[in-house]
């Protein structure tokens, strides 16, 4: 049992820095609680070199099938490091100003990140099940962090609720599947799929419904319509950082486990459910597009693009292929990227002004031409327009879905896109050719008296910068990253 | 040795320079606009030179690349190519020009000069504006030089993505009382029409790519598939039904009736050089796209579609010139003027035979000179007088003699006066059209005598008669405008009484193009 300990260093490093942080906390004196996100941040880095030198190319499973450690694994398991230090370098004047308790919510980040790490490496339902419950019982508390903000609460209780409702959901159906099958690892399932899709009258019914309420948990997780009321609410009632994590994080985590489930276990029923994610995934990106339009937060405006970029991520496990899962890949890192551009730069703002409609962004390009530029970089690239991200990652994996037979669902998603380009131009207008409103132009000149209190941290404006850099890259010359994920891309699929 | 390592390095570069001049001509406005990003706001005068030269330079290369075309070799030259991402989409930057982009990169490097001296009087966010409009042309050269249907899109969509900002920040409002059309409305319009038909095109791309996957390893070069087309490949029922979606799709930023509505309003909301950049080259894009992969990879469906686009641009034509006579506003006759030369480009490539193509390519390139020259003079008519509103004006030629007269020549070009380039390209397409289509061809004829008539009226009206006594105070052009816009007129006389050079290289790429086509 333990002789491959070694392989999990990085997790159990990843629980202890998590408690450490926690421990450090009580004894740092108040105004020294600045050094923590500081000491989360150089474990992370620590843990991405060890990660990268301990496992690159290293294919095992673990316990007997509960835990594979592939290049699969690897790629996200980087990812969500480096999410991880993102997310904490773009908290950090943001957590120091509006929230209390910053030992927890480092904490609590770490652990979400550790959840979604363990979430695509298990190789088995119920270790799954543990995993995205540890990512979500963090979710939950980091969307109610902002403990004075009745909004917060709010959130937090809608969203604890509906998790934990969809977390039952899942269960039931997980438990169904096992009913059916007897088993829980995913090359069990696939076995007996196999044989089920080969003799229908041996295993009954049960199965489908289970996969079904399955997929129907984890749409909840992923917020696929019909399966998404919660994310609007949930995202503008969240501290601006969190949202970002959130809209990031869980997701890429979900639908990284949704790849591994569809393609090592439910595979040999892909006639049954390609259909049924293909039009899940063509309601979502609609309505996510369409009801964006008329948004005016902001947070909620980019809650539902969020809700339409999963709809087209979905599209990648509904053309499950190794083209297709090269494309979901590159869509995620490139999803992830650039939605962390836009919440960077906005958390800078928030930090300065507190506004969070889009009105409060008037005359952006004129108080804060850098930030604004940022937010245009990264709203065009999520439009999928060229020289940046988002357009080779829509092109990638649109042209996957469509050499899988599924042209009119990018074809619809080409529309889509070119929905989702009408509000992003709606905020970039705001920037550039509004004037700003008078709060903002008050707080400005006011905050330049008081010696400029609310200037952008160095910290986040070098993020910000480095994430644009990102996204520029990523759009330009994505040879790299695409050479990397067709490793990973190998390791669940041959 | 050593000491001369410096100077054989040069060499070196020299003898290779053929092969790197294309991304020469893409990179320097890359760089230009990207060095600009780090320019301090307040140095308007060194933002303007650093911009001057990048065009200046880009210019030069780009009539380096026209003039030492090899027309008898033909095929595509200055070429080269570079993987960008591996199997399974296969994509290379690979670049290289045919007789048809030739004269398009030598279009967008004078335009692109002729722009940025126009915009000399920009004060509000000069940096910015500059930075856009670098990588607007950026993109327009490189859709021109590429042999790869992915980079063809990529910049292609480039050059929509400033077009909002360039029209929203700087652009005009039109204001009649009746009439209101703010710059942000036209900003939006714009950019959702062309995204919209870059939609279609890339349903389009996503189906060539399918066809070429079922039946080995995927590809989007340009050589490879119309390769592939040859040996029979696509279908003639995947053909019929993809034609369309290029057709269509690059047909909107074409200006093709009845998706032209963006046009009028986006180029008369643009300020100066964003109207001449994007009615003199950005529109040819539109034609450009149709021809390099609907007419050469997908060639029985053109053949099928052709009579839709014929009709299509004959409306255009008519359409065009009945709207640009009922226009108030000088910008407005320009902007519908130009709804109405597309169509005869259209129409010159639905005839499908080399006469008519030659003819729509020339028309592609004179329209395009004659366009920014139209705009260059209204904005410098604009700058001074404040209107652009026909009733307004009067007599302005007593006091702006050069610029009536420069105005003149851009007018007369229009109507197709022998001797200007407008002449050469409109006959050889009303031939070409007579070949094919001959009741459309006297229906073409037709839309230019209307040309004719809004023309002349427009300088009767505008420019001639008595002068208002509140033009009294008119200056004439500062020097720099008038050379410049002096330099795009004799541009314009030089094809309309010289055209070989231009014919000759236009038509080894048209003679190449319509080697598929059985005539």
């Amino acid at each position: 049992m333990t002789e491959n300990l070694h392989l999990l260093m990085p997790e159990l490093l990843l629980a202890m820095l998590a408690l450490v942080v926690l421990v450090v906390d009580l004894f740092l004196p108040e105004d020294h609680k600045g050094y923590l996100p500081w000491l989360a941040i150089l474990g992370l880095i620590g843990l991405l070199v060890l990660s990268i030198n301990l496992l690159t190319n290293t294919e095992v499973t673990l316990y007997g099938g509960l835990i594979a450690l592939d290049n699969f694994s690897l790629f996200f398991k980087c990812a969500f490091l480096a999410l991880g230090i993102i997310v904490i370098l773009a908290s950090m004047d943001f957590v120091s100003r509006w929230l209390r308790s910053p030992g927890e919510y480092y904490s609590i980040v770490l652990f979400s990140i550790l959840g979604m790490i363990l979430m695509v490496e298990a190789q088995e339902l119920l270790t799954a099940y543990i995993a995205i419950e540890l990512m979500a019982f963090g979710f939950y508390v980091l969307v109610a962090f902002g403990r004075n903000n009745r909004k917060s609460n709010e959130a937090g209780l809608k969203y604890i609720l509906v998790g934990a409702f969809s977390s039952a959901i899942f269960l039931y159906g997980l438990s169904l599947v096992y009913a059916a099958t007897t088993v829980t690892h995913f090359d069990a399932i696939e076995t007996s799929l196999r044989l089920a899709l080969t003799n229908a009258d041996q295993i009954g019914p049960g199965l489908w419904i289970g996969m079904a309420l399955m997929l129907a948990g984890l749409g909840f997780k992923v917020a696929a319509v019909p399966f998404h009321m919660w994310a609007p609410d949930t995202y503008e009632g969240a501290p601006i950082p969190v949202t970002a994590f959130l809209s990031v994080g869980s997701k890429i985590a979900s639908l990284a486990f949704m790849l591994r489930l569809f393609s090592e276990a439910f595979l040999p029923a892909i006639d049954q459910w390609q259909i049924i994610i293909a039009v899940m995934s063509a309601l979502t990106m609609t309505l996510g597009n369409v009801v964006a339009i008329v948004q005016n937060n902001y947070k909620r405006l980019l809650a539902y693009s969020s809700i339409g970029h999963v709809g087209f991520m979905l599209m990648g496990i509904a053309a499950l292929s190794s083209i297709a899962i090269e494309g979901l890949l590159l869509y995620m890192i490139g999803y992830a990227v650039t939605t962390m551009a836009v919440f960077t730069a906005l958390t800078a703002l928030f930090n300065m002004t507190g506004g969070e409609d889009i009105s409060d962004l008037g005359g952006l390009g004129d108080t804060h031409p850098y930030f604004a530029a940022a937010i245009a970089v990264a709203l065009f690239s999520l439009a999928g327009l060229p020289f940046f991200a988002g357009f080779t990652m829509k092109f990638y994996l649109f042209a996957a879905v469509g050499v899988q037979g599924l042209l009119w669902l990018a074809g619809l998603a080409v529309f889509n896109s070119l929905v989702s380009l009408y509000y992003y131009l709606r905020i970039i207008r705001e920037m550039y050719v509004k004037p700003s409103p008078e709060s903002v132009t008050l707080l400005m000149s006011h905050s330049e008296a008081s010696n400029n209190i609310s200037k952008p941290t160095v910290v986040i404006t070098s993020l910000s910068v480095l994430l644009t850099l990102s996204i520029i890259y990523l759009g330009v010359y994505p040879f790299h990253l695409v050479k990397i994920i067709k490793a990973a891309t190998l390791s669940i699929w041959d | 040795m050593d000491q001369f390592g410096g100077l054989w390095f040069l060499v070196s570069v020299m003898g290779n320079f053929n092969e790197i001049v294309l991304i020469a001509i893409l990179g320097v406005p890359l760089f230009t606009g990207g060095t600009l990003i780090f320019f301090p706001r307040n140095k308007i005068g060194a933002i303007r030179a650093f911009a001057f030269f990048g065009s200046l330079l880009t210019c030069l290369l780009s009539l380096y690349v026209f003039v030492t075309y090899d027309y008898h070799a033909g095929g595509y030259q200055f070429a080269g190519s570079v993987i960008w991402l591996m199997e399974p989409l296969n994509i290379n930057f690979s670049f290289g020009i045919d007789g048809i982009s030739a004269p398009m990169i030598l279009l967008t490097g004078i335009v692109m000069l002729a722009g940025t001296i126009m915009s000399w009087n920009i004060k509000y966010r000069t940096k910015d504006f500059f930075v856009l409009f670098m990588f607007l042309v950026a993109g327009v050269v490189g859709t021109f030089s590429v042999r790869d249907i992915f980079f063809l899109f990529f910049f292609y969509e480039l050059a929509v993505l400033p077009m909002f900002p360039l029209i929203a920040v700087w652009g005009n409002t039109t204001d009649f009382g009746s009439f209101l059309r703010t710059k942000e409305y036209s900003a939006m319009k714009l950019t959702l029409y062309l995204v919209a038909g870059s939609a279609l095109v890339w349903i389009g791309i996503i189906a060539l790519f399918i066809e070429t996957t079922n039946v080995g390893s995927g590809t989007f070069s340009i050589e490879t598939l119309s390769q592939m087309s040859e040996d029979g490949v696509f279908s003639q029922k995947f053909q019929l039904i993809f034609f369309p979606f290029f057709m269509i799709g690059f047909g909107v930023l074409a200006g093709l009736w009845p998706f032209h509505t963006w046009s009028p309003d986006g180029h008369v909301a643009a300020p100066t050089a964003v109207s001449m950049i994007h009615a003199g080259v950005l529109m040819k894009l539109g034609a450009y796209g149709i021809i390099r992969i609907g007419m050469t990879i997908l060639p029985d469906g053109a053949s099928g579609w052709m009579p839709l686009l014929m009709g299509l641009g004959t409306v255009n034509v008519l359409y065009g010139a009945v709207s640009a006579m009922g226009q108030r506003d000088l910008k407005y006759v320009i902007g519908y003027s130009s709804v109405s030369h597309m169509g005869l480009v259209l129409m010159g490539l639905a005839t499908l035979n080399p006469i008519g193509v030659t003819g729509a390519v020339l028309q592609m390139f004179s329209h395009g000179i004659m366009t920014a020259l139209f705009f260059a003079v209204v904005g410098m008519i604009y700058e001074r007088t404040h209107t652009r509103d026909i009733t307004m004006l009067g007599g302005l030629a007593h006091k702006m003699t050069f610029t009536v007269i420069l105005f003149a020549v851009a007018g007369l070009t229009s109507l197709g006066l022998p001797g200007l380039s407008g002449f050469v390209a409109e006959i050889l397409i009303f031939v070409g059209v007579f070949k094919t289509a001959a009741p459309l061809a006297v229906l073409a004829v037709i839309g230019a005598a209307i040309t004719a008539v809004y023309v002349l009226r427009l300088l009767a009206k505008a420019f001639f008669g008595p002068i208002d006594s509140k033009w009294e105070n008119l200056t004439d052009g500062e020097p720099r405008e008038l050379i410049t816009n002096g330099l795009l007129a004799g541009i314009i006389l030089f094809v309309g009484l010289w055209p070989m050079p231009f014919m000759n290289v236009i038509n080894s790429g048209v003679a190449e193009l319509l080697t598929r086509y059985a005539i």
